[in-house]
């Protein structure tokens, strides 16, 4: 069905799509609009699913895990600081195999208190084991969040996908929106590892280092493993609904001599100034990340590369321009641009492909090449 | 003792310490849940004793959970359950640091939003298995490894806290009145809604006894009115059998003191705090039960 919504609104449209047995959310600025949907949803009777309005993101994520082994389906949102509150239960979700969706809607951390668009709190949570799409659109946040419940929940996977939407440039922006029925896209929850009382197994007791590091390497196949569910989800997506993913998303790329690399909005913004710099004839393309973990394989060889980081790792550089350096081995024209919701329009993206130095790094507005 | 069923939910052999009175609790904690139970455990001794994987000593599902968890993780569970259809008993299993200190927030929140779940607190009034370091629940004046000059301030008076919640069900326990707590987990269990349980758990290392003085230490802690035994059901206070004759006449505090290393070389001042502690607690609980409020 063809509405128009928030990014937010799809995200929680989506999750009532997916019907999960319970929910456990608490409200942060600016994912509000999500918990409080689901929460309309589930008090009308739209949504049949137990909602637990926990008193933090730590124990969000340990509801939803609780939830999880249970045997149900479990969705939560959060956004920067809430994340960060319940990291240690972020990185519990993936070691105990829980394929939980959590939709982070991105923004920066304080002091000070900053609640526009960042990517800094997605990517502290890099290595905890979870899987991590970025999104564009408000019609790609509703996508991007149905597959995740299948992608997570495949038996080769089995891990939990954070969606990743930038806060109020898309969480609060509008769009048109498809609806989609759902059919038998999602099958019936099913936990290999779910509790069970008639075999009672002890879970996460104390392990030692041989079973330990097993069992971090069944983590990282798997991990690999994702690469092609969600290849085959993705696919299968595009031939029931009509529209498709992956793992990052072309644009005039063909024949680019250059091409930027930038995640969530801004990749979108970057399209803009792909076709101002074409009219200038420069044969410019850009290349949108969608997927962080697992990260891609990137075929930029031969072009010069602009990354556009809405990060930043102090003491190294940004988290997107030293990914595909060390991926691709490309030394990128690295940007650092919009933190804390800084404004990046289309006249600045063309910028800096104009002004681009393969190998320096440029905080956008502050400071020149360092 | 003979209604008490034979089936085993804690297998010998358990990797806890000689004179552990926790893991005596738990046992008859899951004779009283019987199978179709779950034990949601936080960092704790009891996730130390459990075994090491794959191997477990436990006859019902286990999950172990973030020190900070058990509460919310059980919240969790308990809703699927009911999403589900089914009525297994999800029960936390944590100790006194899990609960009254980093834990306290996700038990108030699991409380206040009324989980249907029974939580238990194993309380041996410290940090046990990281080696004995003070916790909100150690008492006046014991010694622990982060207080060696005896700690400064009174215990956190936990079950006021969680009687702030109004639990439909909450009960003291001690692991030297086994019959005492069976019952009290059988009434919890068949209470919709959050329990509470609130177990002393006299540790021998940790309390410097000799590993079978563990029930008399028990009993000294109900005898001397250190501990008193109650039920508080829908909000009505009942003090139950053991605790009643020792609240009109208590045995006297130095039984209970003098038997334990951690309260060695306490002075005189901080005893007579303590006594004054003790017959503060027998007088509210009294004048409550009585109706004189």
């Amino acid at each position: 069905m063809l509405t128009i919504a928030t990014g937010n609104r799809a995200v929680a449209d989506a999750v009532k799509a997916a019907k999960p047995g319970v929910i456990a959310a608490y409200p942060i600025t600016p994912q509000t609009e999500i918990v409080e949907q689901i929460a309309e949803y589930v008090t009308a009777g739209d949504l049949d699913s137990r909602y637990i309005p926990v008193e933090s993101e730590h124990s969000a994520m340990a509801a939803c895990i609780g939830a999880s082994v249970g045997g149900v389906r479990t969705f939560t949102a959060t956004s920067s600081h809430g994340l960060l509150y319940m990291h240690e239960m972020v990185h519990w979700a993936a070691g105990a195999r829980l394929p939980i969706v959590m939709a982070n809607v991105n923004r920066a951390l304080g002091p000070g208190w900053n609640t526009w668009a960042e990517h800094t709190d997605a990517f502290s949570q890099r290595d905890t084991g979870w899987l991590q799409v970025f999104v564009g659109t408000v019609q790609e946040a509703y996508d991007a969040t149905l597959m995740a419940f299948k992608i997570a929940e495949d038996e080769r996977v089995l891990l939990p996908v954070m969606v990743n939407l930038d806060g109020f440039t898309l969480s609060h922006i509008t769009q048109s929106l498809d609806t989609v029925e759902l059919g038998d896209f999602l099958p019936p929850f099913r936990l290999p590892h779910a509790i069970d009382t008639s075999n009672p197994l002890g879970y996460g007791p104390m392990t030692g280092p041989a079973d330990y590091f097993r069992f971090r390497w069944d983590i990282e196949r798997s991990m690999r493993d994702a690469r092609g569910v969600i290849t085959e989800v993705e696919r299968e997506f595009a031939e029931r609904f009509g529209r498709s993913y992956g793992p990052t998303e072309e644009y005039r790329c063909e024949d680019a001599d250059v091409v930027v690399v930038a995640m969530g909005t801004l990749g979108k913004e970057a399209e803009v100034a792909i076709d101002r710099l074409r009219d200038e004839g420069v044969r410019a393309g850009s290349m949108r990340l969608r997927w962080f973990r697992p990260f891609p394989d990137l075929d930029l060889s031969g072009r010069d590369v602009v990354v556009i980081d809405r990060d930043y790792s102090f003491g190294f550089g940004g988290v997107v321009a030293h990914s595909l350096k060390s991926k691709t081995g490309i030394e990128p024209y690295s940007v650092i641009a919009g933190l804390g919701g800084q404004e990046v329009t289309y006249n600045d993206i063309a910028d800096f492909v104009r002004n681009r130095h393969p190998g320096k790094e440029m905080w956008f507005g502050v400071s020149d090449h360092v | 003792m003979s209604a008490i069923p034979k089936e085993e939910y804690l297998y010998k052999c358990t990797s806890a310490c000689a004179g552990c009175s926790s893991s005596l609790c738990l046992r008859y904690v899951l004779k009283a849940a019987g199978p179709d139970s779950v034990l949601v455990v936080p960092a704790c001794c009891t996730s130390v004793i459990q075994g090491i994987y794959p191997g477990t000593a436990m006859n019902v599902p286990v999950y172990n959970v973030a020190f900070a968890a058990a509460a919310a993780c059980a919240s969790g569970m308990s809703e699927a359950f009911a999403a589900l259809g089914r009525e297994t008993n999800v029960i936390v299993y944590a100790g006194d640091g899990g609960t009254v200190d980093i834990g306290i927030q996700a038990l108030s929140g699991a409380f206040e939003r009324g989980t249907n779940f029974l939580y238990i607190c194993y309380d041996n009034e410290a940090y046990g298995n990281t080696g004995m370091q003070r916790s909100g629940a150690t008492p006046l004046g014991a010694r622990t490894t982060t207080t060696p000059g005896g700690k400064p301030t009174t215990k956190k008076d936990l079950d006021r806290i969680v009687e702030a919640h109004n639990p439909p069900y909450m009960a003291t326990a001690c692991s030297a009145y086994p019959l005492d707590l069976y019952k009290k987990v059988q009434k919890a269990l068949s209470i919709e809604g959050p329990k509470f349980i609130h177990i002393l758990a006299p540790c021998p290392p940790g309390w410097r006894y000799p590993t079978e003085k563990t029930v008399e230490m028990g009993k000294l802690a109900v005898k001397t009115g250190t501990w008193i035994l109650y039920e508080r059901e829908f909000g009505k206070l009942a003090i139950s059998g053991p605790s009643k004759a020792a609240m009109k006449r208590p045995a006297p505090l130095e039984d209970y003191i003098r038997g334990q290393g951690r309260f060695k070389n306490l002075s005189p001042e901080t005893l007579d705090l303590m006594r004054q502690q003790v017959q503060q607690n027998i007088q509210r609980l009294s004048r409550e039960e009585a109706g004189v409020c």
